[in-house]
C-alpha cells in the first residue's frame, strides 16, 4: 500500500533529477571553462588552431549566406516599402535587420552546422576512444585543452563572421534595391548612415558574442559527456545541432527584449 | 606500495569489483591475470582514480587515493604512467607528437633533449621508422608499442599496464617484455600488468595475482602460482577459466 503512494512521488523525483542534474553538469562545465580563460598556462597554439577552424573556415558559407540573405531583405523591402512610397528607407531596414538580428543569429546558426558538430563529434570520439582519460592521466585538465580554446575562438570569431554577414548582407541589398530595382545610391547608403546608431552594432555584437559561448559550450558539453561506441556520438552531435539553434533562437529573442 | 583493500565497483546494477584487495610492494611488478571481462582493466583505472569505488579503499605509499580531487589528485597523476588496452593515442597528432606531449606539456626540457628522448624510445619499441605516421596509419600493435612509449617517457614512479601486448606477434611481445624489464631496473617503478601472456609474463614480474569473479582468488610469486594446488588457479592456468567466465 505504502509503495503504491510512494512510487509516484519516487517517479517523479527520478525525473525533477533527471533534468536538474544535467542542467548542474553543464552549469558547473561553463562555468569551470570560464575561469580556466583566465589562469595559465594559456593554450595558445590550440586557440590559434580554433579560431582557424571555427571562424577562418567557416567565412566562405556566412559570406554566402549573408549575400542572399542581403538580396532578399533588398526584394522583399522594397517590394513592402513601394506601397508606402518609402524606398529610400530600404538601406536602414536592410542594415537594422541584419546588423541586429540577421547577421548575429543566422551566421552562428551557420557555423553551428558546419563547426559545432564537427566539434561535438571530434571531442566525443576523444570520449569514446579514452584520448580524454589519456590527457588525465598525464595530470592535464582536459577542459584547459579541448574547452577552453573552443570558448576563446567562439568569443573572438562569432562576432567577425557576424559582421562579414552584414557587410555583403548590405551589399546583396544594394545590388538589388539599387542596381536592379534602380533605387538611388546615396538615398541607400545616405539614410542608412542616418538610421543605424552604435547602439545597433552594440547589440549584435553583444549578440554575436554571446552565441559564440552559447554554441562552444553546447557542443563541447556534448561531446564531452557522449554516450556509448559510434551510436553515443552520433546522438551527442545532433542533439548539439539541435540545442546549439534553439538556445541561439531563444536567447535571440531575451537579449532582443532586453536591449529593445 | 599500492594497498588495495576490499574493493567493490558496480555498473548498472552489474557487480564488477567484489571485494577485491591486493598488495604491492615498492619497486616490485605485480601480473594480474584472469579471464575476460573480470575486471583487470576496472581494477587498474580505480588505482588511477578514473574509476571511484562503490566501497574499500586505494593507498599508494600510505596516502588514500580514492578521495583525491582537485591539485592532490594532479599531484598524484603526475606519478603515474598509463598504458590503456586500446592506447588512446591523439589521433591529431604524428606518432613522435605523441610521445613527446606529456615532456612539452608537463616539463621545460628543451625542444632538443625532447626530441633526443624521443627518438630514443622509440627506437627501443622499434618504432624509430613510424615517427611522422599518424595513429589511422598504424596496425594495433604499434599503436600500443607508441603508447607504451608515451607511458614511459616520463619516467613515471608508478607503471600500469593494461594488456601491453595485446595484437603484438609473440617476437615483438617478447620485445616489449624485455624493455618493461630493462626499464623496470633502469628506473625501478611500481608496477601492475594486466595480462593474458602465460607463461611469459612469470619471467617479468615478482608477483602474480588472479582476479576472478571481481575477487583476487590467489596471490604470489609465479612459482608460487604455477605450483598452487587451489582448483581455481588450475582450472585458469589450464585454460578452463575462460570457457568458465564466458
Amino acid at each position: 500500500m505504502l509503495n503504491i503512494v510512494l512510487s509516484p512521488i519516487r517517479q517523479l523525483g527520478a525525473l525533477f533529477l533527471g533534468i536538474i542534474r544535467p542542467l548542474g553538469r553543464a552549469g558547473i562545465f561553463i562555468f569551470t571553462a570560464i575561469v580556466l580563460i583566465f589562469l595559465p598556462p594559456y593554450k595558445l597554439y590550440r586557440i590559434v588552431k580554433q579560431v582557424r577552424f571555427t571562424g577562418v573556415n567557416s567565412t566562405f558559407i556566412v559570406l554566402l549566406t549573408g549575400l542572399f540573405t542581403g538580396m532578399v531583405l533588398g526584394i522583399q523591402g522594397y517590394y513592402s516599402l513601394n506601397k508606402f512610397a518609402a524606398e529610400s528607407l530600404l538601406g536602414p531596414i536592410v542594415a537594422l535587420s541584419l546588423i541586429r538580428e540577421l547577421g548575429p543569429v543566422l551566421s552562428a546558426l551557420m557555423v553551428t552546422a558546419r563547426a559545432g558538430s564537427a566539434l561535438a563529434a571530434e571531442i566525443g570520439i576523444m570520449r569514446i576512444t579514452e584520448q580524454i582519460d589519456a590527457l588525465e592521466m598525464m595530470a592535464l585538465n582536459p577542459l584547459r585543452y579541448l574547452v577552453v580554446p573552443n570558448i576563446v575562438a567562439g568569443i573572438l570569431t562569432f562576432p567577425i563572421l557576424a559582421a562579414f554577414f552584414d557587410l555583403i548582407g548590405i551589399f546583396g541589398g544594394y545590388l538589388v534595391g539599387v542596381r536592379m530595382l534602380g533605387l538611388s545610391e546615396g538615398s541607400y547608403f545616405g539614410e542608412m548612415q542616418n538610421m543605424v546608431t552604435m547602439n545597433d552594432i552594440s547589440v549584435g555584437f553583444y549578440k554575436s558574442v554571446s552565441f559564440g559561448i552559447i554554441v562552444n559550450w553546447v557542443c563541447c558539453y556534448k561531446g564531452y559527456y557522449t554516450g556509448y561506441g559510434a551510436e553515443g556520438v552520433s546522438r551527442a552531435t545532433t542533439e548539439a545541432v539541435v540545442i546549439s539553434s534553439v538556445l541561439i533562437l531563444v536567447w535571440d529573442y531575451f537579449m532582443a527584449a532586453f536591449f529593445f | 606500495m599500492i594497498v588495495i583493500e576490499d574493493l567493490y565497483k558496480s555498473f548498472n546494477h552489474r557487480s564488477v569489483l567484489n571485494g577485491a584487495s591486493l598488495r604491492v610492494e615498492k619497486g616490485e611488478i605485480l601480473a594480474v591475470i584472469g579471464g575476460s571481462g573480470v575486471g583487470k582493466s576496472v581494477l587498474l583505472k580505480h588505482i588511477t582514480g578514473l574509476i571511484r569505488p562503490d566501497r574499500g579503499t586505494i593507498q599508494v605509499d600510505g596516502q588514500e587515493v580514492t578521495s583525491l580531487r582537485g591539485k592532490l589528485l594532479v599531484n598524484y597523476r603526475e606519478r603515474i604512467g598509463f598504458l590503456f588496452q586500446g592506447g588512446a593515442l591523439f589521433d591529431s597528432m604524428t606518432v613522435f607528437d605523441n610521445v613527446a606531449f606529456p615532456l612539452r606539456e608537463k616539463t621545460k626540457i628543451k625542444e632538443k633533449k625532447i626530441r633526443e628522448s624521443v627518438n630514443e624510445i622509440l627506437g627501443h619499441v622499434g618504432m624509430q621508422d613510424e615517427w611522422r605516421k599518424y595513429p589511422a596509419e598504424l596496425s594495433g600493435g604499434m599503436q600500443k608499442r607508441a603508447a607504451l612509449a608515451r607511458a614511459l617517457i616520463t619516467n613515471p614512479e608508478i607503471m600500469l599496464f593494461d594488456e601491453p601486448t595485446t595484437g603484438l606477434d609473440p617476437v615483438m611481445a617478447s620485445t616489449v617484455f624485455t624493455y618493461i624489464r630493462s626499464t623496470h631496473e633502469q628506473i625501478g617503478f611500481t608496477g601492475i600488468i594486466v595480462t593474458h601472456q602465460i607463461p611469459r609474463i612469470f619471467s617479468i614480474v615478482q608477483k602474480v595475482a588472479l582476479l576472478s569473479r571481481g575477487v583476487i582468488v590467489a596471490s604470489g610469486t609465479p612459482e608460487e602460482i604455477q605450483q598452487s594446488t587451489d582448483p581455481a588457479v588450475q582450472y585458469f592456468l589450464s585454460g578452463g577459466e575462460r570457457g568458465r567466465s564466458s
